[in-house]
Order: C-alpha cells, then structure tokens, then sequence
C-alpha cells in the first residue's frame, strides 16, 4: 500500500474516491474499458489492485468488463466496473443478467452528456432512466448518487454493502463534475468502516438451494469452488437454480427478486433533508446539481423564503415515500437536474398531482447555476 | 465400461439436444479426459454462452455457469484471474464464439489466459432454427440463406492460432479417442487452448443440405478428414473442402494470470 493511501486528509476528485471507497469496501476485482470521463477510476485502480493482491485487468470492451466481473464475483471477490454512458449501455445486457442471476458487483457511471458519444468531457445526469429500465425485462435495481467527494467514498462503500446484502448488482452514478472536482476529504480508517458480505449458507452442499425463497428474499450465496457445485444461469430458473418453463416457478422467483429490495426499501433508501423544517418551496435534486440547489436554498433564506432542498442519495429504489411525506406543507417543487426532466417525471409521478411542479433542466453541456435555480423560485412568488 | 455417472447430473436428463446431434459424443469424450486427468469436480468451473452446445454444462455435476450469447469467455476471464486455482473449461460453438463473441475470441487467445476452450463447430445455428453462421460453407443452405450462403467462412483455429493461443487442435466426433486425447491435452497446456470439435447438426443443417442421416454427416468428416502432416504435402486446390484434423500449434508462450501474480510478487517484495 502506497503511503498516500494511508493519508487520512487528503485532497481527491470524485473518481480518486471513488477508487478509494471501493478498495476500502473489500473489493479486489476491477475490470473495464477505458472512457472519458471515468478512467481515472481505473488508473487509480491499475496502481493500487496489485499491491492489494487483487486483480486489475482491462477487457476488450464494456461487455466483456461486464462479464469479467459477474465471473470474479461469483468466484468470490467483490468486483465493480466503471464507465460512462455509451459504456454503460454496452454493459446493460450482462447487468440483466447479475439481476436474474443475483450476482453482487458495483457498477459505477460517471455520466456524460448524451446521446450517442455527445459530451464526452461535459456533465450530464441523463441516464437516471438507463439505471433503472437499461437492460431488459422486470427486475429491481439499487443506485445510488452520490454529492460530494467525501460522499463518493461513503457511497461507494454501501453500494458494495447493499450489493453483498441483496444478491444484486448496484449503479453508482456520478456526473462529469462530481468525478473531477477536488476536494479535500478525510477518510475513515480501516476499522471505522462497517463491511457487509454475503451470506453464506447453513446447508450442507446436498441440501443447498443457491436461489432459495428465503424470508428476507436472499438467498445465500457461496463462491465456487468451495465445495458446493450448483448451476447458475440467466435462464428463468427453480430454486436449484436449473431451468424452469414452468408459470408457477417464474412468477415465484421474478416476485422474490422484487421483494428482496421492495420489503427493504427503507433500509435502501437514503436521501437528506436540508433546510427543509419549515420550507414552503421544496426542491429535489442529487449529484452535482444538489450542490447548485444547495446554494440556492442559502441565497433564496438570506432572502427571506421558506425553501429548503430534499437531496435524492438513493435514486432507485425511488424515494417516492420521502417526497410524500412533505406533501401538505410544501406548497411548491422544483425539480434542478442536467436533463429534459427524467427525475422531474419520477417526482411527479410520486406526488400524483397534490403539488405543482416546476423544473430546471440543463442540458447543453453546462452546470446548471446556483442563480439560475434561485431565478426560478423567485418567479414561483 | 467407464462410469459416465459419476459426472453426470442424471436427474437433468434426457438431453436437450436432437437424435443424431454430435453433441453427447463430445460430452462422453470430455468426461473421460476430466477422469484421465484425475480433476476434482469441485475444481472444475465450465462456463458456456448460449446455443445448443452451450447447454452441456446443466449436464454435469461441476461449478457450471449458463452466460449470456457470445460472452462465456468474458465470464471465463473473471473466474480465471479471481482463482487461478480453478480449471476452467469453457463450452461454445461457432456462432457463440466468433459471431457475436469473436471480439472476446481473440482477445483470450491474445492475452493466452489459461482457459481451455471446446469449441462445437456445427456450421449452423443449431438452437434458434439453423441461421447461417460464420462457418457455413459458401453455397451451404441455412434458415438465412435460402439461396445459399454467399459469405466466405472463418478458419476457426486459424483465428486462434493468428491471436497467440498456445494450444490449438482440430478433431471430429468420428474419432471420440483422438477427441479425449486432444482435451487431456488442451486442459493440461498453460494457457489458451482451443479444440474445434466437427460436430454435425443433422436437424437444422444436414436435412436443409440433403447431407443424409447422421451416421452419413459422420463418415462424411472421416472421409474428408486429412491428418496435418499429410496436409503439408497436398496442394491448396487438394485440400479444398477437406478438413485439416490434429494438433495445429503446441507452444509455449506467457499465460496472463501467471504474469499477473509475478507483478503482485514483485509489488509485495519492493
């Protein structure tokens, strides 16, 4: 280990920590294909694996890092990927399949302006859509966005915790801003940060079901290798994990895989509450936008204005219940985001009508300013 | 009488694959390699990507991934690199590994990470209705080429070998000794090591092809089979449509995951 990273204050951009977070997490398996603006991950990480004993290796292309990955995992290490948007879309096949397969790994996406190659050195945060419905079919999903640099590294940290506790892959989004801004962090010492594994099972191998329909919706998980030879497949599938054309068994495992996160959303989701006691003028925004919101809230108190933000840290599952619950007193929302409106339409959704919304939406490139959000609660007056 | 049952997960049975299919024929010839090698199945993992051939590992009692079309070597690479302590045998076919998995094909067979690789050469999309695939041969008739195929074909090996794979062997199911021999082979070199099994498709390629029944798509790859060493003495225009059978390269050459850990050694010394 370098002496660097046992530096407790030290200044890092977003991807550094990132990097960082994941190696604080436990995980010792890294694969993927270089892309603006994400491939400071994988240099950082190029670097440190090894000294690690863990394994860094750059594949031929985003799907193979995909694969990579899913393959380590299921031979026990915890993996992770990192990419941006047209890297993200090549992956979302193989993320279909960690989700039916119920693979652990991270996946992290520094978003860039879209679609297609579109910006590949300016921020976006588009691709809250391609998180949740990128890859085909039902399924769950966990991704989480992160604010700060500081916070880059604490997300990082829970989403492989949430990967490991649920069987499940977990996005990590950043945007452009958010991975190369620097900031000075302090980082927890090894034995301050609270790990999460797999559970492994009680079951002698005869009797072990690797997709059993337990209470919690995990099944646990062992790695192969150790003894426990089981099938695993992207196929619809029993609990013994063969295939299955059989309604009774899809319907069961497709509703377990939704449960296991549905019924542990409130473990799941997080978001934060700035400035929002009293606020009259709610906004909700997350990653770098927050930041911009954040400030606004500041300018529009010094005016005299009841506003407050609700910062989103779980994007997905969507904290809908979070935005409800400040339904009767909020009498007015604006949704601050680097798109056409993708959150704006979630948070809509969510309230059903009981308050208006109002948007900012950048996407040309640009960071959305702090002025630019408090012009828009001005005009609300 | 060698006991295929102690490798075989016999309640999955009967086979998914077609009367007359190659496919078991390989199945018996790699179940006897695994005993003549004395492998453990706890340390086998076989990963497979999608297509006919790719459904044998539900078959046998070791740690078997069913992956995505195209990608088991992908999946393969992560095993490998995570715990290189494992042997890892990867099922494909032709479509599977150098269609729509041909940029993986031969960046394994680059990078010559010791993963041994059998690969069913059936000429066809065998599993969605007999598609032409990139090893139906010029004028051959598929479910996509009504007309016959007007695409020149891949050499399979030849791509393998041309990407830096240190073992690579050509064989048929007409020959299942020589076949076993191959895999022993295969699974014992340190590195990429590739066997192109011939296994013929009577369902989906020999009825559309009028190729008669499967015992006469068999006698056919024996008879228009020709050992390497007699190959080197045939002209191009005689060798043309004839099958080059045997071991086609033996080297040896770095593998990825050993030069790999000489970096965490190296790393952890200084």
């Amino acid at each position: 280990m370098s002496n660097a990273s046992q530096q407790r204050v030290r200044v890092l951009t977003g991807n550094e920590a990132c990097a960082e977070g994941a190696l604080a997490a436990g995980m010792r398996f890294y694969a993927g294909y270089p892309i603006t603006p994400s491939s400071e991950i994988a240099e950082v990480l190029a670097e440190q694996l090894p000294r690690y004993g863990g394994v860094f290796i750059q594949m031929e292309d985003e799907i193979a890092s995909m694969g990579a990955i899913i393959g380590a995992s299921l031979a026990g290490s915890k993996a992770m990927t990192a990419t941006s948007g047209p890297g993200f879309s090549l992956m979302q096949e193989n993320i279909g399949y960690a989700a039916m397969a119920e693979v652990p790994c991270v996946i992290v996406n520094v978003m860039r302006g879209g679609p297609s190659t579109g910006l590949p050195t300016l921020p976006s945060q588009g691709d809250i859509m391609q998180a949740r419905w990128g890859t085909h079919g039902d399924h769950p999903i966990i991704a989480l966005t992160p604010f700060s640099v500081a916070e880059t590294f604490s997300l990082t940290v829970r989403a492989f915790n949430l990967a490991e506790q649920y069987r499940t892959p977990v996005i990590l989004l950043l945007d452009e801003i958010l991975g190369h801004v620097n900031e000075k962090v302090e980082l927890p010492k090894d034995g301050e940060i609270a790990l999460v594994n797999r559970t492994l099972p009680h079951d002698p191998p005869e009797r072990y079901l690797p997709y059993r329909h337990t209470e919690s919706g995990v099944p646990p998980m062992v790695s192969f290798g150790q003894g426990y030879r089981y099938h695993v497949t992207g196929l619809a599938h029993d609990e013994s994990g063969f295939p299955t054309n059989r309604a009774s068994e899809i319907e069961k495992l497709l509703d377990r895989l939704h449960r296991k996160i549905e019924q542990n959303r409130d473990h799941i989701v997080e978001v934060e509450a700035y400035e929002m006691e009293d606020a009259e003028i709610g906004l909700i925004s997350f990653g770098s936008s927050a930041r911009a919101s954040r400030h606004a809230v500041r300018l529009a108190r010094e005016a005299g204005k009841k506003a407050g933000l609700l910062r989103i840290k779980t994007l997905w599952p969507f904290p809908d219940q979070e935005i409800q619950a400040y339904g009767d007193r909020v009498k007015k929302w604006i949704v601050a985001e680097m798109n056409r409106g993708q959150l704006a339409h979630e948070v809509e959704w969510a309230l059903c009508g009981r308050a208006p919304i109002h948007r900012v939406t950048v996407y040309n490139g640009d960071p959305i300013s702090p002025l630019t959000i408090l012009n828009r609660i001005n005009q609300l007056d | 009488m060698f006991n295929y049952d102690q490798y075989l997960r016999l309640d999955k049975f009967p086979l998914i694959w077609c009367s007359g299919c190659g496919d078991g024929i390989v199945l018996k010839s790699l179940l006897r390699a695994v005993h003549k090698l004395g492998l453990q199945k706890d340390q086998i993992c076989m990963v497979s990507g999608i297509g006919c051939s790719s459904r044998l590992p539900g078959y046998v009692d070791f740690n078997t991934l069913h992956t995505t079309h195209g990608r088991a070597l992908t999946f393969a690479t992560g095993i490998k690199m995570a715990r290189p302590e494992l042997t890892v045998l990867v099922i494909t076919g032709d479509g599977d590994a150098t269609a729509i998995g041909g940029n993986h094909y031969i960046h394994a067979a680059r990078r010559n990470i010791d993963l041994t690789v059998l690969l069913f050469n059936n000429h066809i999309y065998g599993m969605t209705g007999g598609q032409v695939s990139p090893t139906t041969a010029k004028g051959k008739k598929a479910s996509t080429a009504p007309y016959g195929s007007f695409e020149n074909t891949f050499n399979i090996s030849g791509l393998a070998q041309a990407a830096g794979a240190s073992f690579v062997a050509r064989s048929g199911v007409y020959n299942p000794v020589q076949l076993e021999n191959y895999i022993v082979k295969a699974i014992q070199k340190k590195g990429f090591s590739l066997v192109e099994i011939m296994s013929p498709c009577p369902t989906a390629y020999g009825r559309r092809n009028r190729e008669g029944t499967p015992v006469d798509m068999i006698a056919w790859q024996k008879e228009n089979s020709v050992p390497v060493a007699k190959a080197g003495q045939l002209t191009p225009e005689e060798l043309e449509g004839k099958l080059i059978t045997g071991i086609l390269v033996d080297i040896e050459r770095s593998e990825c995951r050993a030069e790999y850990q000489k970096l965490i050694d190296r790393l952890a010394q200084s």
